[in-house]
């Protein structure tokens, strides 16, 4: 990023003591070398009063003397030359990313650990009394009391999470998973107590706090998951940097928040920015690449008065752009919009834990009150009946539930992440284990997003390098490329929305538009860059977005998985039908607004298609977020990124593939968890109705039970490399 | 039989303490770095605040 000479205050945090605080996202820092180093490097910039870096989320915290006018530039371009690619956080996201629920879970476990621990102490000899050996009820009770002081306090704390869920639930007229915990966690304590203060032999005081400890582990790997998920996807988007070039009155530009333009402030878009908000161009002509958007890979030229919507690649000369829209309300407003609404649709998905415990919990409190009603009725007096009552509760654990979908979730991302495929929450892993049909972009997913040199002669492409080389436009850079290294043309100059033209041998040379090179007309349909020297014949170069080189096989094993495969472009039908063709694709429409990209993906969803839906540009995030499950490429835009569930970093197409092979695994895996827990239940609910249980066997059917499905869990990583 | 009384309380209070020392651990910031903090003890300047975000 070239910020050195630009502004940046606006990123400046107010700090105590009058000083400024500013975020930036550094890259590639691995060792205390690359550590020391950024550090050193950040701290001897001008203005710089202390540096500090978070190797964990590879975040650079830097304290400047002053807040007013303090200028993170220095700062950057110094970590920059130090080696590492860096860029600064909006300050609101900053300070958004601090992790307050995570610190309260991690002490609830805490606190459950340290219960569940210490209330051992007390129950082995109340077990030791179960098996015969010598206990007095005197005795018997003061372990109860003990067991109680320690209990009590630690499973009120540590059920706070699950009481509170619970109780949102229940205002809304639901029962989630939190439920029949509360419920049970709260009866067990309230039978505990009335028992111990008559003296009677079974309190499960250990089992209250037990309980609460195996269901916070599930509970805090779950939020770690999508801590960490939440986390990268902030990196991506923030390396994206959304810095707009606002130009003051005095003709200084500074660059500031995308999101504090407002209406009529003039912003520099240059070559190789993408156009930060909608605006109409004042001065300067270019062309730009509006794939992002519309998805049309052929670069449209532009002057003064034209409009350019944010997301536009501006690839050859600087413009200058008068906002008409601010960030928020632009013509995006309307994507916007959509996205939104589809992000609704989606949080009325109901989890599979939730879907399990909406069957289990009528049937367990229904066993529940019948074994207290039934117990009464014949003959066992009210307080024994309770005390059934209870252990059916405790021993039919929702253990499985709360404990077996978060760890089968988590091994699963984890072995997703160490292929750098980003999954932003668990449920987005369960929605992508039932998609059916799968929707892919062309522009950008299904080919490379950029053009490509199509064979020409060789002596052609080294003629045009020298002159190709010293341009910044896609087509020239295509064009480099495919010449290798070699010399740079003389006296070039670069005219934008043109082309180049210098020197070659002496004579004078021209790349560019046919207008510009040839003086004469386009032709044909492919993109196209014409090479002119004085005295030769031009020479026409055609380009084309290529495949992507596993685009065939992805397409393949899609299909050989029982998924269909639909192409949904925003281009011409000319480049959409050449490339479906090519990957073996045999749906496919092509021309569509990003509107009418939603009504196909509603369509497919009316017809009780589960829709995944693979996109990268702003004309998909709609989509995106209205689709069943959906996926973005790391090079999408943000609003792409933030619509999907999936980001793969890596440039392998295959990576969806392997995706819904590790979500059907974990699938699988999480229903055989609940198969398990459900034989498990038919087994001890009867045991507790009968009144067999006693706090030993409490005890050890419910880790025993935890335990098992937390290792089938985990044969999600031991089952080696490959789905 | 009455050690019991003395030991149960006494052994509660040093788990207390053990807890009350991991609270101060998770309020002061000493799981937000793990990898920078293993890194910092191989680096030669003396790290006057470990684990806190802000210097």
């Amino acid at each position: 990023m070239t910020v050195i000479d630009t502004d940046l205050s606006a990123f400046v945090a107010a700090a105590p003591e009058g000083r400024g605080r500013v975020e930036l996202l550094v890259r590639g820092a691995r060792c205390a070398a690359c550590l020391s180093k950024i550090e050193h490097a950040a701290a001897q910039a001008p203005g710089v009063e202390a540096a500090r870096l978070n190797l964990t989320t590879g975040k650079l915290t830097v304290i400047l003397r002053t807040a007013r006018g303090g200028n993170p530039g220095p700062v950057i371009a110094a970590v920059e030359a130090a080696g590492y690619p860096c860029s600064p956080f909006d300050p609101g996201a900053a300070l958004a990313a601090q992790d307050a629920e995570g610190r309260r879970l991690t002490m609830a476990l805490a606190v459950a650990a340290f219960g569940a621990g210490n209330v051992m102490m007390f129950s082995v000899p109340v077990w030791a009394g179960v098996f015969g050996q010598e206990l007095t009820p005197v005795t018997r009770m003061l372990m109860y009391w003990f067991s109680a002081l320690v209990a009590t306090p630690c499973a009120l704390y540590a059920g706070m999470p699950f009481f509170q869920s619970a109780w949102r639930s229940l205002r809304r007229g639901k029962a989630n998973m939190d439920v029949p915990i509360t419920i049970a966690v709260l009866l067990t304590l309230i039978v505990s107590f009335s028992e111990t203060i008559q003296g009677g032999p079974h309190a499960y005081f250990d089992a209250a706090v037990t309980l609460l400890f195996l269901l916070l582990i599930g509970r805090w790997l779950d939020h770690q998951l999508r801590i960490r998920a939440q986390g990268a996807a902030r990196d991506l988007i923030a390396l994206q940097a959304p810095i707009a070039r606002r130009i003051s009155p005095d003709g200084l530009e500074h660059g500031v928040p995308t999101g504090e333009i407002a209406v009529g402030d003039r912003i520099a878009v240059l070559p190789g920015d993408r156009a930060p908000i909608d605006g109409v161009v004042e001065s300067g002509a270019s062309q730009i690449d509006n794939a992002l958007i519309t998805g049309e890979t052929t670069p449209v030229l532009i002057g003064s008065g034209a409009t350019i919507y944010a997301g536009a690649l501006n690839l050859s000369g600087r413009l200058v752009v008068r906002a008409t829209a601010r960030s928020e309300d632009s013509t995006l407003a309307n994507i916007a919009r959509l996205v939104e609404a589809g992000a609704q649709s989606k949080s009325r998905y109901v989890r599979l834990a939730d879907r399990a415990a909406s069957l289990y919990v009528p049937v367990v409190h229904s066993l529940a009150l019948g074994a207290f009603l039934f117990g009464w009725a014949l003959g066992l007096g009210p307080r024994e009946a309770l005390l059934r009552a209870a252990a059916v509760l405790i021993v039919t654990c929702p253990c499985a539930l709360g404990l077996a979908v978060p760890a089968v979730q988590v091994a699963a991302c984890g072995r997703l992440f160490r292929r750098r495929v980003l999954v932003k929450s668990g449920a987005a892993l369960e929605r992508l284990a039932e998609a059916d049909v799968v929707v892919l972009d062309k522009t950008g997913v299904l080919t490379e997003g950029r053009p490509r040199l199509l064979p020409a002669m060789p002596a052609d492409i080294a003629a045009a390098a020298p002159l190709a080389r010293a341009s910044r436009h896609p087509l020239a850079q295509a064009l480099a490329r495919a010449a290798g290294p070699g010399p740079v043309a003389e006296e070039v100059r670069e005219v934008a929305g043109q082309g180049v033209e210098g020197r070659l041998g002496g004579r004078g040379a021209r790349l560019g538009r046919a207008g510009f090179a040839t003086g004469g007309e386009p032709t044909g349909a492919e993109t196209e860059l014409w090479f002119a020297r004085e005295g030769d014949a031009p020479i026409r170069f055609a380009f084309a977005d290529r495949l992507r080189p596993d685009a065939v096989r992805t397409v393949s094993a899609l299909k050989a998985r029982g998924l269909a495969v639909l192409v949904l472009s925003g281009d011409a039908e000319g480049p959409v039908a050449r490339a479906v063709e090519a990957s073996g694709v045999a749906e496919w429409r092509a021309g569509l607004t990003p509107i009418d990209k939603v009504a196909e993906v509603e369509r497919l969803a009316r017809a009780g298609h589960k829709v995944a839906m693979v996109g990268d540009g702003l004309n998909d995030a709609a989509a995106l977020a209205k689709a069943h499950v959906s996926i973005a490429p790391g090079t999408a835009v943000e609003a792409s990124q933030s619509a999907a569930d999936l980001v793969f970093e890596n440039d392998r197409l295959m990576s969806i593939v392997e995706a819904i092979d590790v979500a059907r695994a974990a699938r699988g895996r999480a229903l055989e968890n609940f198969g398990f827990s459900a034989l498990y239940n038919i087994i001890a609910a009867p045991v507790a109705i009968l009144g067999l249980v006693n706090p030993f066997l409490a005890a050890i059917a419910m880790s025993a039970s935890s335990i098992v499905v937390t290792l089938n869990a985990l044969r999600m990583n031991w089952a080696g490399g490959r789905a | 039989m009455n050690i019991v009384l003395l030991l149960a309380p006494a052994s509660l209070l040093i788990a207390l303490v053990s807890l009350g020392a991991f609270w101060w651990t998770v309020r002061s910031g000493q799981y937000d770095d793990p990898d920078g903090d293993a890194a910092r003890i191989l680096v030669h300047d003396y790290d006057e605040t470990p684990g806190d975000d802000a210097p």
